[in-house]
């Protein structure tokens, strides 16, 4: 007779919790968006927040209810777009692929080091000791921190500066985060002029401190039709939208920091 | 039952009695959620929460249901019922009313369903009510309170042990798990010198 009260009493404790929960659930139902859910499949998933959007299902959660533009997801390209576009009902749009830009050409060659540093290796350790171990204090630290952030394995440290292989690069913005000195950005993967360096110094400490520093001369500005160069901060900056490689800032500059991108 | 009284358990509940370091309940979480410090939080005020709920709700199932009737050995299987309920409950309401807190606890809210230091909250509460008829629900209430917030206290001081052992030159050997349970070892040691402060403070 006791086991019978015991099962009695399991059961139902368990059928009220059931219930309420049945209830609940339906009571509380949050309705899921359809499309959303379809947007989501299509996206690459690598989570990496380069569409500015916290991960793949917020960016979905964005594009279905029309608050976010296409093509901003520079990991899936153009194929995510042609998917996605049927789903929300929208044009495809020409997507401009892009990559990460390293502003710095300070290799051993160029530059030296003025001060010797045993702690943990990382940019951003490095970084808060006087500003690191480089002669300029603007330039790349070279212990990789954006290496270690990238998960494609397009960024390489050679002799003292962080290179990243545009074919590799899908411009997820990883490494633009990681880098202390603030040295990359995301430009579009179109042939144009690029300025490698970032020293904000005038011209003749610059010139002090590296051989292929840019010094604030002004001769790009000049000598740019298209008015794509700025020299802010005592280092040129180019705009890569305005920029149509002509190239000729890249044979006035004598210091020979812009180069010619593909 | 004073405010005193209450005061000590709550105070007693955090320190001497802690959870996680002096009875050693939820070390799942303890070492699977400390490693940074906003999960760490997140994951101690889902539990925190859920151990007051569940023991507002076992208590009176025990008292009023389970003992009348000599079921007592029923508690193990009829609690894990109710805060299996509970905690899908909570997340249903989460989900509609507060989407923010759902989407930052996550995956950590479903998990605490089987969380022991949930399951020996509610039941070692009522052994103190065995041992002290006083020891009522105000009071099992204020316990389970205390055992939440020492559960954060516990996390929160782990979470910052293993953001500086991250950066630590140690043997391979020691990597991982083996340095993290040695490190527990030693919060947990610290955590002995509390015995008999309670007490003391509130004489």
């Amino acid at each position: 007779m006791n086991i019978l009260i015991a099962v009695l009493i399991v059961v139902v404790i368990g059928l009220i919790v059931g219930i309420v929960l049945a209830v609940a659930s339906v009571l509380m139902a949050v309705p899921v968006d359809e499309k959303a859910v379809q947007i989501q499949e299509q996206l690459p998933g690598a989570n990496c927040g380069a569409c500015g959007f916290s991960g793949c299902s917020g960016y979905a959660a964005a594009l279905s209810k029309g608050e976010a533009k296409l093509g901003l997801c520079s990991p899936g390209g153009q194929a995510v777009i042609d998917a996605i576009a049927p789903i929300i009902g929208a044009e495809s749009v020409q997507s401009v692929p892009k990559t990460a830009v390293v502003h710095c050409n300070g290799n051993d060659d160029n530059t030296s080091k003025v001060t010797r540093y045993q702690g943990l290796q990382s940019c951003l350790a490095a970084t808060q000791l006087y500003g690191g171990m480089g002669e300029c204090s603007y330039g790349c630290i070279g212990f990789g921190d954006c290496m270690a952030a990238c998960e494609y394995g397009a960024i390489k440290v050679c002799s003292g500066v962080a290179i990243v292989n545009p074919e590799e690069c899908k411009a997820c913005g990883k490494c633009v985060e990681a880098c202390p000195k603030k040295l990359i950005s995301i430009e579009p993967k179109k042939p144009h002029a690029v300025v490698k360096c970032s020293n904000c110094d005038k011209g003749a400490l610059t010139r002090k401190s590296c051989k292929v520093g840019c010094i604030g001369c002004m001769k790009c500005v000049k000598v740019c039709e298209n008015d794509a160069v700025k020299v802010e901060n005592f280092h040129a900056v180019i705009d890569p939208e305005k920029c149509t490689a002509c190239g000729k800032c890249v044979e006035q500059c004598p210091q020979k920091v812009i180069h010619l991108s593909k | 039952m004073s405010l005193t009284q209450l005061v000590g358990i709550f105070l007693a509940a955090i320190l001497t009695e802690n959870y996680i370091l002096c009875k050693f309940f939820g070390i799942c979480p303890f070492l699977g959620v400390s490693k940074k410090l906003d999960t760490a939080l997140g994951m101690s005020a889902a539990v925190t929460f859920v151990m007051v709920l569940a023991t507002a709700v076992t208590w009176p199932i025990y008292t009023f249901i389970l003992v009348p009737k000599e079921l007592d050995y029923l508690q193990t299987l009829v609690f894990i019922l109710v805060i299996a309920g509970l905690v899908q409950l909570v997340e249903i309401v989460l989900k509609k009313y507060m989407p923010p807190l759902y989407n930052a606890l996550g995956i950590y809210l479903p998990l605490i369903t089987t969380n022991c230091a949930v399951l020996g909250v509610t039941m070692l509460v009522l052994d103190k009510g065995v041992e002290n008829p006083s020891f009522g629900y105000i009071a099992s209430l204020v316990n389970a309170l205390g055992a939440g917030i020492g559960f954060l206290v516990a996390m929160v001081m782990f979470a910052g042990v293993r953001e500086r052992l991250e950066s630590c030159d140690i043997p391979k050997s020691l990597q991982g798990l083996p340095i993290t349970l040695v490190s527990a070892s030693l919060v947990a040691c610290s955590f002995l010198g509390f015995n008999g402060i309670v007490d003391k403070l509130l004489q």
